[in-house]
């Protein structure tokens, strides 16, 4: 009571005006994707005017809803399909960038040093306009699913080479010269010692790239081919202007339910690894830093 | 002792795929931009030698950028709507972002959380709540006609840039915030302790050290986010839709999703990086500058 007493006694005495503005950023950017998700349960056709709360939208139509409609599914399908291989392909292929160019000193190693940082900074739309045009005049790589996978792996080796690279420098090298002292082989310390240590940032490269590939928009909607390899993004993309049911609605809170899911598991997971490993790093900060 | 080619040869075949997948499609589209056109089915023929490079596809897309002609206005368009998001971006992620690594104590953890829910909600899901929000029935204009400040329902969704501007505002503002908490949660309490010590007042000890102490935070959060939105055109296709608002990356899109004219899009895709390598060469020469005058103080 007295604190909102003295809200009112002086309002603009630090720090209850950020505070205000604070709460209210946090509310604008969370409550209009609430509403949105909120009308996915809507019972008419309508994606503004509430009619009363059905799961039509999710299974209960027969031909539109999320369920029942293929194209849907099928997106559903494709994004979950080039997320995993994204990962399984970018995570090993940033892992050994990041050791190779910690590790290595040769004087090859500063131009990869300086091109792994391009894909950060340059445009997606200006990364997919070149993949599109090197895979139709050039590597003659038919646009689809292979082609959307090696477009999303291009921009997400540099994320993972980032983080792991990062947790590689706060180790540093005495560990790995240690084991090496003590009689392991370079491949075995690296088995044995670097790469237990590296886990958590290995883990965190993994949950960043799903992230990354379910999210992407441009580059997947470049080199895809046809309604089949949608994903749940160019669906939305593709409807939302038009006269689309609250199914649209209904399939993009699929997708977030699945990835705050998947995100919520992985840092469990993650703490109950590291839960004898004391004085590590947040992988939700670590995320954080780098989704930014 | 470890053999030379141990450590090249684990980050071999990522800076294979860099080149191959990175390095070599930006020179097709050199290729593309600087080839020459099918007469018949009007493909783009690349020209691989830069020797036999053809420059008129790219004088003429110049040449569509001087005052007046086709480009200019589209140009002129996207740096007015980047600088005005940037703008409001920094207006409203500053004193978010300094609330948050300064005064947030018991909510700083449910704050971090909610900052962060933004980047696992997909773009473009964030954009479609908007347009069910903007729609002539939707909350938006219902609220206002409650409120009766509008009689009949405004057409948010029929090419105003204003609607485009706070799409790319509420689109980027979270990619803002978290390097600027990061950079004013790094700033030593101490330093601001001195200030207060030395005599000065809370505004000006915000305005003599932790403004200037972020200053680089600020410049690197920016670049962060125009880049992308120098090459957005997706924000502007879901909420306008409209060629009144079009930017620089709907121009290019629509060279190649729409019409024949690669060549032309692969011109304005080099006009564009071009443009980005120089604000980021700035970004750079700036901060470089910045950490030797620091170094240069501290010695």
């Amino acid at each position: 009571m007295k604190r909102v007493r003295d809200w009112f006694a002086n309002p603009w005495g630090q720090p209850r005006a950020l505070a205000v503005i604070t709460w209210t950023y946090m509310a604008w950017s969370i409550v209009p994707v609430v509403i949105a998700v909120l009308f996915s349960f809507n019972d008419g056709r309508s994606r503004s005017v509430w009619q009363g709360f059905s799961l039509r939208w999710y299974w209960g139509d027969p031909s539109l809803s999320v369920f029942h409609d293929p194209s849907m599914r099928g997106a559903l399908e494709q994004s979950l399909k080039l997320a995993g291989f994204d990962m399984l392909i970018a995570v090993p292929l940033g892992v050994g960038l990041a050791l190779g160019l910690t590790r290595w000193k040769g004087y090859g190693a500063r131009p990869v040093n300086f091109l792994m940082l391009f894909p950060l900074v340059t445009p997606e739309l200006v990364m997919a306009v070149s993949l599109l045009l090197v895979f139709v005049l050039l590597y003659k790589i038919p646009l689809g699913t292979e082609a959307q996978v090696l477009g999303q792996v291009t921009f997400s080796i540099s994320y993972v080479v980032i983080i792991v690279r990062s947790r590689l420098l706060s180790i540093g090298p005495s560990y790995e010269e240690a084991a090496r002292d003590l009689g392991a082989s370079p491949v075995g310390a690296l088995r044995l010692v670097l790469l237990p240590l590296l886990s958590p940032a290995i883990f965190a490269s993994f949950i960043v790239v799903f992230a990354l590939s379910i999210d992407d928009f441009v580059v997947t909607d470049y080199l895809s081919s046809n309604e089949s390899t949608q994903t749940v993004p160019i669906k939305i993309y593709s409807g939302v202007r038009g006269t689309t049911t609250p199914a649209l609605n209904a399939l993009a809170t699929v997708m977030v339910v699945a990835t705050l899911a998947a995100v919520a598991l992985a840092f469990l997971v993650y703490r109950w690894a590291l839960r004898s490993q004391p004085g590590q790093q947040g992988a939700l900060k670590e995320i954080a830093a780098l989704e930014a | 002792m470890v053999r030379r080619w141990f450590w090249p040869s684990f980050a071999l075949p990522g800076a294979a795929w860099l080149v191959l997948l990175f390095l070599v499609p930006t020179y097709a589209v050199l290729a593309v931009a600087f080839g020459t056109t099918d007469p018949i089915f009007s493909n783009p023929v690349p020209v691989w030698n830069p020797l036999d490079w053809q420059f008129q596809t790219m004088r003429s897309v110049l040449g569509e950028m001087r005052p007046g002609h086709t480009f200019w206005i589209v140009y002129v368009r996207t740096f007015a709507y980047v600088a005005i998001s940037l703008a409001g971006c920094l207006a409203i992620g500053y004193p978010v972002a300094y609330y948050l690594a300064r005064h947030a104590r018991r909510s700083k953890a449910l704050l971090l959380l909610l900052l962060i829910v933004p980047f696992w909600v997909s773009y473009l899901m964030r954009m479609l709540a908007w347009v069910g929000l903007l729609l002539p029935d939707g909350l938006v204009n219902r609220a206002l006609q409650e409120l009766g400040v509008i009689s009949q329902p405004y057409g948010w969704l029929d090419g105003q840039a204003s609607s485009v501007i706070l799409a790319l505002i509420y689109g980027y503002v979270p990619y803002l915030i978290l390097p600027l908490y990061a950079v004013l949660d790094r700033i030593e309490p101490h330093v601001l302790e001195a200030g207060r010590d030395l005599g000065a007042s809370p505004i000006s000890t915000f305005l003599h050290v932790t403004l200037p102490l972020s200053k680089n935070g600020i410049l690197a959060a920016s670049v962060l986010i125009a880049l992308p939105m120098f090459g957005d055109y997706y924000t502007n296709d879901v909420i306008s839709g409209s060629p009144r608002t079009s930017m620089i990356g709907n121009q290019i899109n629509l060279f190649f999703q729409g019409g024949p004219q690669r060549t032309v899009g692969a011109s304005l895709v080099i006009i564009l990086s071009v443009m980005l390598a120089l604000l980021m060469s700035y970004y750079l020469w700036v901060t470089v500058r910045a950490s030797a005058q620091t170094e240069d103080s501290l010695l």
